[in-house]
């Protein structure tokens, strides 16, 4: 794929809690319009690491730099919600944490919110109904139209979240994400619990994002058949530690792999 | 209508009357139990000692009670509606006529229909009488559903669908109590009482709808709110009197004030969610209080400010001389003097107070702001997730909710002319959020509703006024086990994109 400098750069993120070191002095980068795995069996510390990479944690060694076109950020020195607002990182959840009473729409224009209080004056016009704010507002509705179309729930955009069925939320967290106009989508398991279908569906939707919108997806997933076929490179953890870094084909043949997998005894699983 | 109970055709036929009877019998025997101690001896003073006043009357009369509501019970579980719906109305009506004649006909009639009640303390009246209208109600409920129970979350869905339908016509029904509001003054009937109760009603429903911000929208649990109620209403009282400042000047920093205390409040709680912060809110509520109590060189403390002036009509007071060379209000409109046209000038006044705080709400749920106070409510991690700053949203609904209630603590200073920390107790704080709380959250119509309920209502019936607090409480219990959410409660989404199916729900 693209060979362009990496967008982020993890050098020996380290997260204890107390004497649990959950993530262990792991280094990795992601580049633009690719898409990278983050895979291990559970407890391995993939969640850990997004929640010190989207601000949640602060971690205890370890610096991340984002190469944001504007300018770079370090990570790990900014509040949670500057990550996302400023430094365009943004994230879904393993448990869907959609705004349940909200509706369908109104979730996607939340996460526009900086943009529209810049348009709103911090209130002020927005008060007044001045027509600055009315046209930053139906742009926002454009970008929300967009969205839905590209994961089918158009005709449900007036529905309460969470009236939603499972595959639909998990598909409106992402275009969630994607409405704040990341440059680096963080996906936590977004296949868990979605049926073969609907999985195909989101495969599709992740290679739409990376190849139509050119940003980085880092996504930590269980489900081998999702990440084979659409991680462009595959980072493996295990107990805190990276075990392995490659192309797809790469870490499947790599022995430490396939012990955490599978135990000590040999096997191709293909 | 999707009703999943099964109705047991065959058993509808057959009712086992001993089994009622008996059930009803040892209802009695248990009532007797309890009575025969508490209510059958009354010890009295008489002289030369204490003398013991028996009423076995009164035992009876709860026994049958007891038994004919027990049977009412038992053939409502039963689904037989129309002998309880009989008898149960009958009796309310014969109740409430009789507990109201005083009221409607006058001191003579209510002599006569005194004789109707089953007992002789008005409250306890009262209590059947609620209670024989709630027989009536549920039988009537039975009665439309074909002798089918009503399922818990079809009543959910059904008040949603009345909440719903009441936001639908909040078109016209708005305008429609807005237009009674500005009338109201001018119709004959309306006397001094009358509008003391029209402004009264109207500071609690610009205080419900100023907590509404924070509870409702913000979803921050704040039960300290009448704390910003005594800012608001000590910041004029001390401008008003130490520099002699007029009303409209004075409105403005009484506001500022408030959301300044908002603020300060804010910092320390933003961490805080449900409980804990509603512990915190409570705690400042109380500490305002005690500084307004205490802090005697500022506040003049227990003994309140006094001599507050009243607001001018732009300038003109409501005098009946006017000192040389100025007009008054009456002189001015060539009308009578009348001591009632101050107070239809504070009614005024509340009202548009009121009113902007009611189309403020309305406008800033569709802003950004409001929006973000929603997903705040919702799910605050999410909400960092996107980048809003959690930390701002939350102090912004602090300080515009207590900027409205200090709007509010000014206009009631200004009434009443005279405050003190007396006025700010707890019990505000709780009525205000009973107000929020019964109407539904986010509510607008809600809460002039819950007010005429939790406010109009006592003063209207003088009896009840001594167990105004019996009554709130036992309405909370009723709503919180009825419908948590609140009577009215019903979200619609503050943007709609109107294509494609109806709103969620239902498949």
């Amino acid at each position: 794929m693209s060979a362009g400098p990496a967008l982020l750069t993890i050098d020996h993120l380290t997260m204890q809690f107390g004497g649990l070191v959950a993530v262990d002095d792991v280094s990795l980068a992601a580049k633009d319009s690719e898409i990278t795995a983050i895979i291990g069996p559970n407890g391995a510390g993939k969640t850990t690491m997004f929640n010190c990479l989207t601000g949640f944690y602060k971690p205890s060694v370890g610096r991340m730099l984002l190469d944001h076109p504007n300018r770079p950020f370090y990570l790990e020195r900014m509040e949670g919600f500057r990550i996302a607002s400023h430094a365009g990182v943004a994230r879904t959840f393993q448990n869907i944490r959609l705004f349940p009473k909200m509706s369908v729409l109104e979730n996607l224009i939340v996460a526009q919110h900086n943009k529209l209080m810049r348009a709103s004056g911090f209130t002020v016009y927005g008060l007044f109904g001045l027509r600055g704010y009315r046209s930053a507002e139906g742009e926002a509705v454009e970008l929300a139209k967009y969205w839905l179309d590209r994961i089918d729930l158009t005709a449900k955009a007036d529905w309460d979240a969470e009236s939603l069925p499972y595959g639909d939320q998990r598909r409106l967290e992402i275009a969630r994400a994607m409405c704040t106009e990341p440059v680096l989508l963080c996906l936590d398991e977004p296949a868990a619990g979605l049926n073969p279908r609907e999985s195909a569906g989101l495969n599709e939707l992740l290679l739409f994002i990376r190849d139509e919108h050119k940003i980085g997806v880092l996504l930590i997933e269980h489900d081998m058949k999702v990440v084979m076929a659409i991680a462009d490179h595959i980072v493996v953890l295990d107990y805190g530690r990276k075990i392995s870094d490659g192309t797809a084909d790469e870490v499947r043949r790599d022995p430490a792999v396939i012990r955490a997998y599978l135990g000590e005894e040999e096997e191709d699983s293909t | 209508m999707a009703v999943t109970s099964v109705t047991p055709g065959a058993d509808l036929r057959s009712l086992d009357v001993a089994a009622m009877l008996k059930e009803a019998g040892a209802t009695a025997v248990v009532v007797f139990a309890l009575t025969i101690g508490l209510v059958a001896f009354k010890t009295l003073d008489v002289p030369g000692g204490i003398g013991i006043e028996t009423r076995f009357a009164d035992v009876a009369m709860c026994m049958a009670l007891a038994f004919f509501g027990r049977i009412a019970l038992v053939l409502l579980r039963e689904h037989r509606p129309y002998p309880v719906m009989a008898v149960a109305l009958t009796f309310a009506i014969i109740l409430t006529a009789s507990l109201l004649s005083g009221q409607i006909f006058g001191p003579a009639a209510e002599a006569q229909m005194k004789m109707f009640l089953p007992f002789k303390a008005v409250i306890v009246s009262w209590i059947i009488c609620v209670l024989a209208w709630s027989f009536a109600i549920r039988a009537a409920i039975l009665m439309r559903h074909q002798g089918v129970s009503v399922l818990r979350d079809e009543r959910e869905a059904m008040m949603d669908r009345v909440g719903a339908a009441v936001q639908r016509y909040s078109r016209f029904l708005g305008p429609a109590l807005l237009a009674f509001a500005i009338v109201f003054p001018l119709l004959p009937f309306v006397d001094r009482r009358f509008l003391d109760l029209g402004i009264l009603a109207l500071t609690y429903i610009m205080l419900g709808w100023g907590l509404n911000i924070v509870v409702g929208l913000a979803g921050l649990l704040d039960l300290g709110y009448v704390a910003f109620y005594a800012v608001g209403a000590y910041s004029y009282a001390l401008l008003a009197t130490h520099f002699e400042l007029s009303f409209w000047i004075c409105l403005p920093f009484a506001g500022i004030m408030a959301a300044f205390a908002g603020l300060l409040l804010g910092f320390p709680v933003l961490r805080l969610r449900g409980d804990y912060l509603a512990i915190v809110t409570l705690g400042f509520g109380e500490m305002v209080r005690i500084i307004l109590l205490n802090w005697y060189e500022f506040t003049n403390g227990p003994d309140g400010i006094g001599g507050i002036a009243r607001p001018s009509f732009f300038g003109i007071p409501f005098k009946r001389n006017a000192p040389e060379g100025t007009e008054t209000f009456h002189q001015m409109f060539g009308l009578e003097y009348s001591t009632l046209h101050k107070f239809v000038f504070l009614y005024f006044v509340i009202l548009t107070l009121g009113l902007i705080t009611n189309l403020f709400t309305i406008r800033i749920r569709k802003l950004p702001v409001g929006r973000a106070w929603e997903a705040l409510r919702e799910d605050e991690i999410a909400c960092r997730s996107l980048g809003i700053n959690p930390r701002n949203t939350k102090l912004t609904a602090f300080a515009i909710g207590a900027m409205f209630a200090g709007f509010a603590g000014s206009f009631f200073a200004t009434r009443q002319t005279f405050i003190s920390p007396e006025s700010f107790v707890f019990l505000e704080s709780a009525i205000i959020l009973g107000i929020v709380v019964l109407g539904g959250f986010g509510s607008q119509v809600g809460v002039v509703l819950a007010t005429g309920i939790l406010i109009v209502l006592p003063e209207l019936i003088r009896e009840l006024h001594q167990y105004r607090m019996l009554a709130f409480g036992a309405v909370m219990v009723l709503i919180m086990l009825w419908r948590p959410s609140g009577l009215l409660a019903h979200r619609e989404p503050t943007i709609k994109l109107g294509q494609g199916d109806k709103r969620g729900g239902e498949p």
